[in-house]
């Protein structure tokens, strides 16, 4: 038998027959993804693009009903855009600036994120995640039929696996029954409760939250509710919780979110009639809605040691889980992706060394801990675990009325940005006097105005030298790998954006940026054999 | 680095400390801690480095 652990908001990839499945010896396929969620979609879309022969194997159909995440950051929507799929996704979700913290019965105050100018993203989209994974596998479609190597497969659901030196043998069961396949790697992006982790018997830790929260998307009739994020500490509304929060996404439905404790039946809780009697009491009688999906979760800020173990590579909420404040699941998946990718393609058309790949464990490992980090801290000032921590919390809440200093401190989730790999072996020294600290070796590339568009726009997949009124060749090849020159001038953007970003005191400036868009090297004047080694670390051919 | 003032430093001393008990004056023991918490955030705030703001922690704890 072959059942679904969950029901599907769509189908998007139904089982077939593949010819693997009768092969005589099991068929080796250079890199085979496990789990066809946002991360291994995307794991398929970046490799897809490469050229890199690429199977993603998922035990469903399609995706899976219900929205959970519903916040997308701009950095998301960045990488989404170098795989094509970017603009369906901007024109699609709900875009807010406005929100409201309430404590107990008052608003203590209310924000407008005014958002940086001159970038082609807003810092964050809210959209159902089925739409966000919709786009994705739309955008896969449309890649194979261009003829990218990239397979999906439904209803295949990976039993066990053999790790060996240089590969891995899997087994996989479908509705056919069983068949042997064979990996030069295999990412492992199947989800928090990762069976792959589990099969390897690696270890997953950190802290597990006593909390659980009730979620209601609602679909509201007849209502014109603002397109704003509402957060209440202690709300006043029978039986909403610890917190609760109201937060729009398109086709009029809102996600609420209340934080309803630990001891809990959940049974109980989940009938419809319980939350509706939350809901109601909290929106006020006469509001008309209809519950779309609903769903209680615990959380845990947990990661693994290491998220590679040979050929076997673990990516998305399979490597590190957070709790939602601060989106930080999809989103610090994307960037795992984002990271990933590249260094895969290198290794595997063997333009780098196999140790590249050690980068991607350093650079997402600091990224996972910034997250679990951020969000623990999140969860601290939500639900304080100690007197103390309430006094505080209170205090801070109590301020915020009358004082914008205290506003700053008050945190009901940071949002997810990108990290900047300070610490990576990758990077170069910094030989830009002068410039920005935003765009310092590490950092990913801000977006900005260049021309009648946007400078990420323009970046691409590949290495990339940027040469901002420098004199720079058109392009570099160095150890077969061909580094593709984009000069601009500061003078393209005459809002000043790009030079504030790129050059600060500086007059003029040559950046050597990876495929993912995180800036490896910067130096005043173009300096060919400067940019040389920087590529040849960067691509983990010469650690200094 | 900054340094915290550990040295006398408030004018008119006495008159600063009636002033601070003044403020818990007909409070509950709770209400007093809250006020507390509400005037370190205020005087944190002021000081703003973060230098001086940890060796200050530092020195409440030891
Ligand atoms: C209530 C809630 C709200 C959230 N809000 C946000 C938010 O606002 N922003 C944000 O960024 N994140 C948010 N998240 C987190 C986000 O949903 C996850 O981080 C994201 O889905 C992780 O993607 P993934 O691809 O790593 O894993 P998953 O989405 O879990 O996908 C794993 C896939 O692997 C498949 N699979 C499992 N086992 C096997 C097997 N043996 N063989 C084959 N396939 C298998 C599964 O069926 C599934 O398709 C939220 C999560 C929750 C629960």
């Amino acid at each position: 038998m072959f059942d679904d652990r969950y029901t599907l908001a769509f189908k998007a990839y139904p089982y077939e027959k593949s010819p693997d499945q009768s092969a005589e010896n099991p068929v080796r396929h250079p890199v085979v993804v496990m789990g066809g969620g946002p991360v291994g979609m995307a794991t398929a879309l970046d490799l897809g693009r490469q050229g890199v022969p690429v199977l993603v194997l998922d035990d469903h159909e399609g995706v899976g009903m219900g929205s959970r995440a519903i916040c997308f950051a701009k950095r998301s929507l960045e990488i989404a855009d170098r795989y094509g799929c970017g603009d369906p996704m901007l024109e699609k979700g709900v875009v807010w600036n406005v929100g409201k913290v309430f404590h107990e019965d008052r608003q203590v105050f209310e924000f407008n994120l005014l958002p940086e100018e001159g970038h082609k993203f807003p810092a964050f989209i809210n959209m159902q995640q089925p739409y966000f994974e919709q786009f994705m596998i739309e955008r896969a479609r449309a890649l194979q039929a261009e003829g990218a190597p990239i397979q999906i497969r439904g209803k295949n659901r990976v039993e066990s696996v053999d790790v060996q030196d240089d590969h891995v043998v899997l087994t996989v069961m479908t509705p056919d029954g069983p068949y042997t396949l064979e990996a030069d790697w295999l990412i492992g992006c199947d989800g928090a409760s990762s069976p792959l982790r589990g099969m390897l018997g690696l270890d997953f830790s950190g802290r597990v939250f006593q909390d659980s929260f009730l979620i209601a998307d609602i679909k509201m009739i007849n209502t014109n509710f603002p397109t704003e994020r509402w957060f209440w500490f202690d709300p006043p509304f029978k039986s909403a919780g610890a917190s609760t929060l109201l937060h729009k996404q398109p086709d009029d439905v809102w996600r609420v979110d209340f934080q309803i404790g630990w001891d809990v039946d959940r049974k109980e809780e989940m009938k419809e009639k319980n939350i509706r009697a939350r809901l109601d009491a909290f929106l006020g009688g006469d509001v008309e809605y209809e519950i779309v999906w609903s769903s209680i979760y615990t959380f845990q800020c947990k990661r693994m040691e290491n998220f590679r173990a040979g050929p076997v590579i673990f990516a998305g909420d399979a490597a590190h889980q957070v709790s939602p404040f601060g989106a930080r699941g999809a989103n610090s998946g994307m960037q795992d992706v984002d990271n990933l990718g590249w260094k895969l393609g290198l290794v595997v058309n063997g333009k780098a060394p196999v140790s590249l790949l050690d980068s991607y464990n350093s650079e997402r490992i600091f990224g996972a801990d910034e997250n679990v980090l951020n969000s623990t801290r999140s969860t601290d000032f939500i639900t304080p675990k100690s007197d103390t921590s309430r006094l505080f919390r209170d205090a801070v809440l109590h301020l915020s009325e009358r004082f914008e200093f205290a506003r700053p401190l008050v945190n009901s989730g940071r949002l997810s940005v990108p990290c900047v790999y300070d610490t990576s072996t990758l990077n170069s020294a910094d030989n830009l006097a002068g410039g920005p600290a935003r765009t310092r070796p590490g950092a990913p590339c801000p977006d900005a105005p260049l021309g009648d568009g946007y400078l990420l726009s323009h970046l691409g997949d590949g290495f990339v030298l940027l040469a901002i009124d420098s004199d720079a060749p058109d392009e570099i090849v160095e150890s077969g790998i061909t580094i593709k020159t984009i000069s601009i001038s500061a003078k393209d953007d005459p809002s000043g954006q790009l030079a504030a970003r790129y050059l600060g005191q500086a007059q003029r400036g040559v950046y050597l940026i990876r495929p993912d868009q995180h800036v490896t090297a910067r130096m005043a004047t173009f300096d060919e054999a400067e940019i040389r080694a920087a590529l040849r670390r960067a691509t983990g051919q010469e650690i200094v | 680095m900054s340094d915290l003032t550990l040295t006398a430093n408030i004018d008119s001393p006495d008159d600063f400390y009636a002033d601070l008990l003044d403020i818990h004056e007909g409070h509950s023991k709770e209400e007093s801690e809250a006020i507390n918490a509400r005037l370190i955030l205020i005087l944190a705030n002021h000081i703003g480095n973060r230098d001086v703001l940890k060796q200050a922690l530092a020195a409440a704890v030891s």
